[in-house]
């Protein structure tokens, strides 16, 4: 067969060398070996599985010595040990238990709420041009009121109790999530669209199969700016007015002068944090495996 | 027997680029023709008018085509949050989808990867996915945009071989649309070349089955198509010429 011709390969097939360029003298040849040439990396070495704790040890490491050298005031910070029998002696009491389980429990309906609203919105908005017109502009509305400055208002309506909570949890927590769905579904490959006409998919089938998997990665991502969101209204809405929680008993320790407790509910917090955070990596990894990245 | 795809008068404008002017055009059932022409000149546009993916041009024209038709796309266009089976029988209806989808696969020589998912294939075996993906909706008419522009040279003449076995099998009336000449002599019936928009050459293939009257006539073919584009096909000097047209 005769080799392939082609009329308008952009680029064409071949490459053509070109002869050295006048006026350009090749470089004299050094006597010294070649330096070794930097190894261009764009990812980073696979990280160690606990890595990230090298730096909260640290901070431990200087926090103990700082405080058993007594350079630091235990009015000011007490000792870890001693935040840490403050911590046994709340479990041992119940007390710890029960305000989490109360916080947590906030925490997830708000969350639930949110992320429900959160993704409705998203779609609604992101998939009619109609709703696009009526809905964005509500949520950057909403996107500059700070959750603070709602919370008046928010007791006005729904008083003081659990539902008032609730909703400033799930106001704060519905925002990343929209926003980011909202941008996810508005980035669809438009290619993935015309497979989608010429496969002749009925407008569900388009929106299960190509809009929704393809939002997924944006949605996933909100829900990890939702889920700090609403550890974060979760502490507002504790420390104003609230009766139970952590958000309560650190304000009640507080008001007694009892930085021990104090600083278990940080400390709890932080741990909240960081494991709700890992639950959602989880379902990202669970979710996204077709998709290959840096991060493997 | 009536004609499979029948256009007349088609023309199609774009504020950007690609236009048709007037295209008239018979294909009859089971034939595969080949749609040549040089970037711009029209004949990508000219197979979305048909794939029925225009949206936003302008323009007038009778089109009157089957009522099943696939596209393959010069990208394989897999969803890559789906395995491989779930792309061939992604929207297909009843009990029996999968395993005709394996089937597909199967003709495509994928059996096996059903569970893979499309990053863990190569680039032809992605395209042969998403012949399996057409081949499995049993279309009428089968529109091809450059099916093979993206594959390496050894991969395209596998990729031809195993479409020229499937469309004697199938049978489905075939537009390909390529800018490489002797893909078009190899796979086609019938080539046709668009020029700015207009048909300016319909020539029938006729390549004999076997032997050196075959190479014979390859090789003539060629020459002559490769001189409506202005390119000398001297052996010595072909792939000057070719870069002298490129420029």
């Amino acid at each position: 067969m005769n080799a392939h011709a082609f009329i308008d390969t952009p680029g064409g097939e071949g490459a053509v060398t070109h002869p050295p360029i006048a006026g350009i003298v090749p470089r004299r040849p050094t006597l010294r070996p070649p330096a070794p040439r930097p190894r261009i990396r764009l990812g980073l070495d696979k990280p160690a599985r606990w890595g990230w704790t090298l730096g909260p040890l640290l901070l431990l490491v200087y926090w103990t010595v700082l405080s058993e050298t007594g350079f630091l005031d235990s009015r000011t910070l007490p000792a870890p040990w001693v935040a840490v029998e403050t911590a046994v002696d709340l479990v041992r009491t119940g007390r710890l238990q029960e305000h989490f389980a109360i916080s947590a429990w906030r925490a997830a309906q708000g969350l639930a709420f949110g992320t429900v609203t959160g993704i409705a919105l998203a779609l609604v908005s992101g998939l009619s041009l109609l709703g696009g017109y009526v809905i964005d502009g509500l949520v950057q509305l909403k996107r500059g009121v700070p959750v603070l400055a709602l919370i008046p208002f928010m007791v006005l309506w729904f008083g003081v109790g659990e539902a008032m909570k609730i909703s400033v949890i799930a106001i704060t927590v519905f925002v990343p999530i929209y926003l980011h769905t909202h941008n996810a579904l508005r980035a669809i490959d438009i290619r993935h669209v015309e497979l989608a006409e010429t496969l002749g998919l009925t407008r569900s089938q388009f929106i299960r199969h190509v809009v929704l998997p393809g939002a997924l990665p944006g949605l996933l991502l909100g829900l990890r700016f939702g889920v700090t969101a609403s550890w974060l209204a979760l502490v507002v809405v504790e420390q104003l007015n609230a009766t139970s929680g952590i958000g309560y008993m650190v304000t009640l320790a507080r008001n007694y002068a009892q930085t021990d407790v104090m600083l278990v509910g940080l400390v709890i917090y932080a741990l909240l944090g960081l494991a709700s955070d890992a639950v959602v990596r989880l379902v990202q990894a669970r979710a996204l495996r077709w998709r290959r990245t840096l991060a493997g | 027997m009536s004609a499979a795809v029948r256009i007349r008068g088609l023309s199609r404008h774009f504020t950007a680029k690609g236009v048709l002017d007037g295209v008239d055009l018979d294909i009859a059932p089971g034939e595969f023709v080949a749609l040549l022409g040089r970037s711009g000149s029209g004949k990508s546009t000219l197979l979305r008018a048909l794939a029925n993916l225009d949206h936003e041009a302008e323009g007038s024209g009778e089109i009157h085509v089957p009522e099943r038709i696939s596209v393959v796309f010069q990208d394989a266009r897999l969803l890559p949050w789906m395995r491989v089976l779930d792309n061939v029988v992604l929207g297909l209806g009843g009990d029996d989808a999968r395993v005709r989808g394996r089937q597909a696969l199967a003709e495509v020589e994928l059996a096996g990867r059903e569970r893979s998912w499309p990053h863990e294939l190569s680039g032809g075996e992605q395209q042969r996915v998403a012949l399996a993906r057409s081949l499995v909706r049993a279309p009428q008419l089968l529109l091809a945009d450059e099916p093979f522009g993206a594959l390496d040279a050894l991969t395209r003449i596998r990729m031809h071989a195993l479409l020229r076995r499937l469309s004697e099998t199938h049978r489905p009336t075939v537009l390909l649309v390529t800018h490489d000449v002797a893909e078009a002599i190899e796979l086609a019936d019938r080539i046709v070349i668009l020029e700015e928009g207009r048909i300016v050459r319909d020539i029938a293939v006729a390549l004999p089955a076997e032997g050196p009257r075959r190479r014979e006539r390859f090789a003539a073919l060629q020459t002559e198509l490769l001189a409506l584009f202005g390119i000398d096909d001297d052996p010595g000097l072909a792939h000057n010429a070719k870069e002298r047209h490129v420029a």
